[in-house]
C-alpha cells in the first residue's frame, strides 16, 4: 500500500508526459510548447542536481546549455547533417567547457561561488555575439535543419513531424531524468548530500569536498548541454540569448518555483514558468515585469516551492 | 599607432571608471548585508533616465546632483520593502530576488520612457576637444574621471572618517558584535544599501552623458563590475576600485589589437586571477567561505 501510495505520483507523472502530445493541443497549446517545457525541465532538473542536491549555486547554467545548442547547430551546419552527432558533440563541448571552468571556482562557497558563474558564463555569450563569420552574431546561427533520425532499418522522422521530435526530447529527458535519480541514490549521491547539509562535517569524515562538488558540478553541466542540444534542436535555431545570464537566472527560478528539495519539483517548475512565459508573452509587451513579479513573489511567499508546499499540506 | 594605443588606454580608463563606480556600489553591499545586488544596473539606469526628465527643471548640473539622490531615496525604499526580508536566507533568495527586481526596473524604464535610445545632451563647454592632437581628450571626459575620482574619495572618507563609515567598516568585519554594542543594524545596512545606489544612479547619469539612454545601459555594465570585484579581491573596496580600472584598460588595449575580444579579454583576467590567487588582488584570506 505505501509502496503503492510513493509510486503514483511517479506513474501520474510519466502518463502526463507520455501522452502530452494528444491533448495539449486541446487545452490551447501546442506541440512545440510540449517539447519546450521537457526540455526546459531536463535542464532545471539537472541544475537542480547542483543546486538541490549539493547545496551549490550556479548562477551561470545558460552558458553549457548555450554551448551544447551551438555544438549541435554548428555540427549540422558546418559538418554533417547528423542529428546524433550534432547533439554528442554539443554534450561533449558543454561538459569540457564545465570540467575546466569547474576547477576554477570549486574553491569558491556561497554568493562568490555564484558570482563567478555569472561572470564565467558571460564569455560565451559574447563569443557567440562577436564572432559573427561562425555563430552569425545577434541574428542567432540559421541555415541548417534536424535531421531525420535513421539506425539501421529504424527511422525517426524528427523533421517533418513535430510529436515525433517531442519523443526524442522525451527519451532523453527519462534516461538523464532516470541516471540522475541512480546518481541521487548512489552512495555518490548520498556524499553530496552531506555535503550539503554540513560541508565541515563532511570534510572532517575525509570526503575530498571539492572533488565531489567538481563532479557534481561537470555531471549537471553535461544534462544541462544535453538539453541545450535539444533546444536548438526544437527550433532548428540558436542565438546568444540561449546563453546569456537571464537564461540561467530562468532554470534557476524553474527549480525553486517547482521545488528545489523534491525530485520532481524542477519539473513542475519547468512546465509552470515555461507555459506562464509563452501565455504572458503573447499576451503583453510587458512580459519582463510579470516574470520579474514570479521571481519576487516565489522569494517572498514561495521559497519552498509548489511541491514543497504540497508535501508539507500533507504531512 | 602610439595615439592610438593612448586613445585606447584613456578610453578603457574611463569605462573602468565606470565598473569601478558600479563594483564599489555592489561591494559595500555584499561585503555588509551579503546580498548580490543584481538590480544594479537596474538602478543605474534609472539614474540616468531622471537625469534626463530632471534637465529641464534643474539643467544639467541640476541634475547631476540631484537624480543620484532620488535613486538612492528609492533604493532606500526598495531595501526596506524587500531587500530586507532576505538577510541571513541562503544566497540563492537574495539573488532571485533582486533577479527578478532587475527585470521589473528594466521594464519599468522601458514603459515610461520608451525602448529607443534617446539623446542625453551635455554642456557645450564640456562637449569640445582640449586639444587638437589628443583629439579624445574632450572636456566631458576628463570631468568623468574628475568627478569619479572625487566620488571614489568622498566614499572613502566617508567610510574612513565619519560615524556612519566606521560602523559599515565594524559591521563587515562582525555584524553581531556591532549590534551587540548597540548600533541600529537595521538602520546601518538600510543607508548602506542606498550609499550602494547612490554610486549607481552617479554612474548611470555620467554614462547617459557617454553613452546615451538605453533601457539596457545598466545590464551591459553590471557583469564586468562583478568581474572587477572578483578581480580586485573580495572584501576589499581599494581592491574593487583597482580591479575596475585593471579591467577597463584591459579592454581598451584589446581593442587596439583584437576589438572582437575586447569584452572576453576581462574573463580570460578572471580566469588568472582565480587560477594563481583565489581571493584576488588585494581580497582578505578566509574570504572565500
Amino acid at each position: 500500500m505505501t509502496r503503492a501510495r510513493q509510486l503514483a505520483p511517479t506513474v501520474a507523472i510519466w502518463l502526463v508526459l507520455l501522452t502530452m502530445p494528444m491533448w495539449i493541443g486541446a487545452i490551447g497549446g501546442y506541440t512545440e510548447l510540449a517539447s519546450r517545457v521537457v526540455v526546459m525541465a531536463l535542464a532545471a532538473m539537472a541544475l537542480n542536481f547542483l543546486l538541490g542536491y549539493t547545496g551549490t549555486l550556479s548562477f551561470g547554467h545558460a552558458a553549457y546549455f548555450g554551448l551544447g545548442a551551438y555544438g549541435a547547430g554548428m555540427t549540422l551546419k558546418y559538418l554533417v547533417p547528423s542529428t546524433a552527432l550534432g547533439m554528442v558533440v554539443g554534450v561533449v563541448a558543454g561538459t569540457l567547457a564545465a570540467a575546466l571552468l569547474g576547477a576554477l571556482i570549486v574553491r569558491l562557497r556561497g554568493v562568490y561561488f555564484a558570482m563567478v558563474t555569472i561572470a564565467f558564463g558571460q564569455v560565451f555569450y559574447f563569443i557567440s555575439f562577436r564572432w559573427n563569420s561562425v555563430t552569425g552574431g545577434d541574428d542567432g546561427l540559421t541555415g541548417w535543419q534536424r535531421q531525420p533520425l535513421a539506425w539501421g532499418p529504424l527511422r525517426l522522422d524528427i523533421q517533418a513531424h513535430d510529436s515525433a521530435f517531442y519523443y526524442l526530447a522525451l527519451a532523453c529527458f527519462a534516461v538523464s531524468v532516470a541516471a540522475m535519480a541512480l546518481l541521487v541514490a548512489s552512495p555518490f549521491g548520498r556524499t553530496l548530500q552531506a555535503i550539503r547539509e554540513n560541508e565541515r562535517r563532511a570534510r572532517f569524515v575525509g570526503i575530498a569536498v571539492e572533488r565531489h562538488i567538481w563532479l557534481s558540478f561537470v555531471i549537471s553541466c553535461a544534462f544541462v548541454s544535453l538539453a541545450g542540444t535539444l533546444y536548438a534542436l526544437l527550433n532548428n535555431f540558436t542565438d546568444p540569448r540561449a546563453l546569456r545570464w537571464d537564461m540561467s537566472g530562468n532554470f534557476v527560478i524553474m527549480a525553486v518555483l517547482g521545488g528545489m528539495r523534491s525530485f520532481w519539483g524542477p519539473l513542475v517548475g519547468a512546465a509552470v514558468f515555461v507555459v506562464l512565459q509563452d501565455y504572458v508573452s503573447s499576451h503583453t509587451e510587458n512580459w519582463m515585469s510579470i516574470v520579474g513579479l514570479i521571481f519576487v513573489l516565489v522569494v517572498l511567499f514561495f521559497p519552498r516551492g509548489i511541491l514543497g508546499l504540497i508535501q508539507r499540506r500533507a504531512s | 599607432m602610439a595615439q592610438l594605443i593612448l586613445f585606447n588606454v584613456f578610453n578603457g580608463l574611463i569605462i573602468g571608471a565606470f565598473y569601478a563606480l558600479m563594483a564599489l556600489g555592489l561591494s559595500l553591499i555584499v561585503n555588509l548585508s551579503g546580498v548580490i545586488n543584481f538590480a544594479h544596473g537596474g538602478f543605474l539606469a534609472l539614474g540616468a533616465y531622471l537625469a534626463y526628465s530632471l534637465m529641464p527643471l534643474f539643467g544639467f548640473w541640476g541634475g547631476l546632483v540631484v537624480a543620484p539622490l532620488l535613486t538612492a531615496a528609492i533604493g532606500l525604499v526598495v531595501e526596506r520593502v524587500l531587500i530586507r526580508r532576505v538577510y541571513g536566507r541562503d544566497p540563492l533568495y537574495s539573488l532571485l530576488l533582486t533577479f527578478g527586481l532587475a527585470y521589473i526596473l528594466e521594464d519599468v524604464t522601458r514603459y515610461i520612457w520608451g525602448a529607443q535610445s534617446l539623446p542625453y545632451p551635455i554642456p557645450a563647454a564640456l562637449a569640445r576637444p582640449l586639444s587638437t592632437q589628443f583629439f579624445f581628450l574632450t572636456g566631458y571626459r576628463l570631468f568623468m574621471v574628475a568627478l569619479v575620482a572625487a566620488a571614489v574619495g568622498g566614499l572613502f572618507f566617508v567610510l574612513g572618517r565619519t560615524r556612519l563609515g566606521m560602523r559599515i567598516r565594524a559591521g563587515t568585519l562582525d555584524l553581531e558584535t556591532v549590534s551587540a554594542l548597540g548600533v541600529n543594524v537595521r538602520v546601518l545596512r538600510n543607508l548602506n544599501f542606498g550609499l550602494g545606489i547612490y554610486l549607481a544612479g552617479l554612474a548611470g547619469v555620467l554614462a547617459a552623458g557617454m553613452l546615451g539612454l538605453q533601457p539596457t545601459i545598466g545590464t551591459s555594465l553590471i557583469m564586468p563590475s562583478f568581474v572587477a570585484i572578483i578581480v580586485g579581491g573580495l572584501g576589499s573596496l581599494p581592491g574593487t576600485l583597482l580591479g575596475g580600472l585593471l579591467i577597463g584598460v584591459a579592454s581598451g588595449l584589446t581593442t587596439v589589437f583584437a576589438p572582437s575580444a575586447s569584452e572576453a579579454v576581462i574573463y580570460a583576467m578572471m580566469g588568472v586571477v582565480l587560477l594563481v590567487r583565489p581571493r584576488g588582488l588585494l581580497g582578505e584570506e578566509g574570504r572565500l567561505k
